[in-house]
């Protein structure tokens, strides 16, 4: 195995390059730039081989994705923020023509005021638009989910495009040691791209045309059980690279929670300094556990209820606000996951890491002290945005 | 062998690859200009559509009027897909994955083109991406009901353009879209109408021919938007181009060319006067509008000479 220090960006562009990309489109934005930058460097330079296409908008960067996909091309792009928000319409049509576009988003806040830094605010305002949404957390996540991203969504049995969530500048720029995979053990695991439905002149087909009201309905329906079914497929695809680097993924992820009284709750990565912070905790003697949700869409309700089993208190980590909504948009589905039980833990919601500010293991250490007194006060408020000044 | 029928000296095939029995309303110039479109692309094209009334009117699903491959999307991300197609084809290519020639054409309505689909359309006039895109301009939102656009021509009446005691309709010039696409210095820019339908059938061909980007705009005659009886709609595009209001002409690598010269052009108010849009324009208005025409030409004319 081959162990190099990257830059996050950089070792996207890797994936990228190992999965043979025939067509790129991509319009830079902070904190994108370097993932689009060295994909542009790569094809200049004939490493890749691929058509870049430097699209005048994010709308044009995903509507030409559209088109690519659509004639069989293997398709890459990646935005942040506010780009996110302007493929906003067009991400809806990928997912219900069912084109298997790649994306990496490196998640940043939504202006005013202007941000160009991480948080979730942009994955939250796209949570329905009908992708398979799956979280990195650090360098060597992101490249693995993002190679196993491509033979998820262009799997005959699933062809839905796959959002990989990077969290903008701390996984974009930070380097990392990461072990790369080879380029000769890859040809079994990813196989070329061939949708059973491209646009050819040997066999002309219309898509896209308008469903009126007899149809409509029953076209989402099989959208949203179509997208609900891809879990198994994802899981099996997680496994055969975990046999192939030894390297293993799970739609939940659990880290010190058997036993624990409290579990904290987190997506992206946010969840390394969660990690200290639960050791230390640990060493205290508290009986603090966490679970980090590594895939969002389709929500993996069954494995978050099993790794919840059993803790009387979940504290839930978000990096958005849902502006007058009931608590953070993650904390929400997860309550909403968990009503149907019998047996309901309590859940307290905090909302911090906005704009790119950074949540230290310290800081996580007094959101679970105070997660655990808010949880006495019976729910007075379940909500709190930690460290505002 | 492909069966052509011979009209006078031209000649057409008998192919119809936009179907029969699509829901255009009577009279429409934009469905004819499609069929004619068709016919002159032949069967080697992927067609990307916008939002619009030709969309509409192809495609219910489950059905569809298209006998070649064809894709909508959305509305003003037209030339932004067709710019992924060919890239598409183009890599394909590359990699010795695809082993056809097949030409990209966007068609769009004029909302779709000279309002919401400008962006898109000029940053893929500027890459240079092989592709023809062409206008089908009626001069207004027709499929949402008649709705302005800044296709629609100077005192036009429209739901949002309503003419009444305090407005004339439209107050504004119509964009000269064909002039945008032109300063993209693209190849080749024509403007047609199917009441010329060997000029139109040519100006297809020749873009089909050219390596790049080629920009047609093509007038299309809506008896619903314009308030025209449905039989008038070949001798209304005619009147477009007799009086000067619509001529039609190319713009090969810049250089331009009149194709329809009149000796002497007709009064606009014989192409004004039929239109139930125009019905409430006042003498001065009608001939402010002629200045402009006349002015139009002429500047035109000498650009082609």
């Amino acid at each position: 195995m081959n162990r190099v220090g990257m830059e996050g960006s950089f070792a996207i562009a890797e994936a990228v390059k190992l999965a043979d990309v025939d067509v790129v489109a991509a319009y830079p934005i902070t904190p994108q730039t370097h993932i689009v930058e060295r994909i542009a460097e790569l094809v200049a330079n004939g490493e890749l081989n691929a058509s870049y296409v430097p699209v005048e908008s994010e709308h044009s960067a995903m509507s030409a994705c559209l088109g690519s996909s659509a004639v069989g091309a293997r398709t890459f792009t990646a935005t942040a923020g506010q780009g996110l928000e302007l493929m906003h319409e067009v991400l809806y049509v990928a997912s219900s023509m069912r084109l298997p576009i790649i994306m990496v988003v490196a998640n940043r806040a939504l202006s005013a005021p202007l941000s160009v830094w991480g948080d979730h605010s942009d994955v939250m305002a796209v949570r329905d638009c009908g992708w398979i949404q799956i979280f990195a957390e650090n360098v060597q996540q992101a490249y693995d989910l993002l190679i196993c991203a491509f033979r998820i969504g262009e799997d005959p049995s699933i062809l839905f495009p796959v959002m990989i969530h990077i969290d903008g500048f701390h996984l974009s720029h930070i380097i990392e040691s990461l072990y790369l995979v080879e380029k000769e053990s890859i040809g079994k695991f990813l196989p070329e791209y061939c949708h059973p439905y491209s646009l050819n002149t040997d066999h002309p087909i219309s898509l896209g045309a308008f469903g009126p009201p007899n149809i409509y309905t029953e076209a989402k329906k099989s959208q949203d059980t179509a997208l609900r079914a891809t879990k198994g497929k994802i899981l099996q695809v997680w496994r055969e690279f975990g046999e192939l680097t030894s390297r293993h993924y799970s739609p939940v992820e659990s880290y010190k929670s058997e036993g624990s009284e409290v579990l904290l709750v987190t997506m992206g990565s946010f969840s390394e300094n969660a990690m200290i912070a639960i050791d230390e905790m640990r060493d205290k003697g508290q009986k603090v556990g966490l679970v980090r949700i590594r895939l969002w869409r389709p929500f993996p309700f069954e494995e978050f209820r099993k790794s919840v089993k059993g803790a009387p208190l979940l504290i839930v980590m978000d990096r958005a606000i849902s502006f007058g909504g009931p608590s953070g948009p993650v904390c929400s589905e997860i309550q909403a996951a968990l009503y149907p039980l019998d047996k309901k833990p309590k859940v307290v919601s905090f909302v911090g890491g906005l704009g790119g500010r950074d949540v230290d293991a310290v800081t996580f250490q007094n959101l679970v002290n105070r997660g655990i007194e808010m949880a006495d006060e019976r729910f007075k408020g379940n909500l709190e945005i930690i460290e505002v000044r | 062998m492909q069966s052509v029928v011979n009209i006078g000296k031209n000649q057409i095939t008998t192919d119809e690859l936009l179907a029969p029995g699509h829901r255009a309303c009577l009279g429409c110039g934009e469905a004819l200009a499609v069929r004619l479109v068709a016919k002159a692309l032949g069967k080697n094209v992927i067609i990307v559509n916008a939002t619009g009334c030709i969309e509409i009117i192809s495609s219910p699903l489950p059905y569809t009027s298209w006998k070649v491959p064809w894709i909508h999307t959305l509305f003003e991300n037209t030339a932004a897909v067709a710019s992924g197609i060919e890239a598409g084809i183009k890599s394909l290519k590359n990699k010795h994955k695809y082993n056809k020639e097949t030409k990209v054409i966007a068609m769009a309505g004029d909302g779709g083109t000279a309002d919401i689909g400008l962006q898109a359309l000029s940053g893929a006039l500027e890459r240079g991406h092989d592709f023809i895109y062409i206008c089908y301009d009626n001069e207004a939102y027709m499929n949402t009901g008649i709705q302005r656009s800044s296709s629609t021509p100077f005192g036009a009446s429209t739901t949002t353009s309503p003419a009444g005691k305090m407005s004339i309709g439209q107050t504004t010039w119509k964009k000269n879209m064909p002039a945008i696409a032109a300063v993209h210095d693209i190849p080749y820019v024509a403007t047609a109408c199917p009441s010329y339908p060997f000029d139109l059938i040519n100006k297809v061909e020749k873009a089909v021919k050219v390596k790049g980007p080629s920009y047609l705009h093509i007038l299309s005659v809506c008896p619903t938007g314009w308030r025209t009886t449905v039989d008038t709609t070949i001798q209304l595009g005619r009147l477009a181009v007799r009086t000067g209001i619509f001529p039609l002409y190319e713009i090969e690598d810049g250089t331009y060319k009149l194709n329809v010269d009149p000796p002497q052009l007709r009064p606009v108010e014989e192409y004004i006067k039929v239109q139930g849009r125009f019905r409430h324009l006042s003498p001065d208005i009608i001939n402010s509008i002629q200045e402009r025409v006349t002015a139009g030409y002429a500047k035109l004319k000498k650009m082609s000479s």
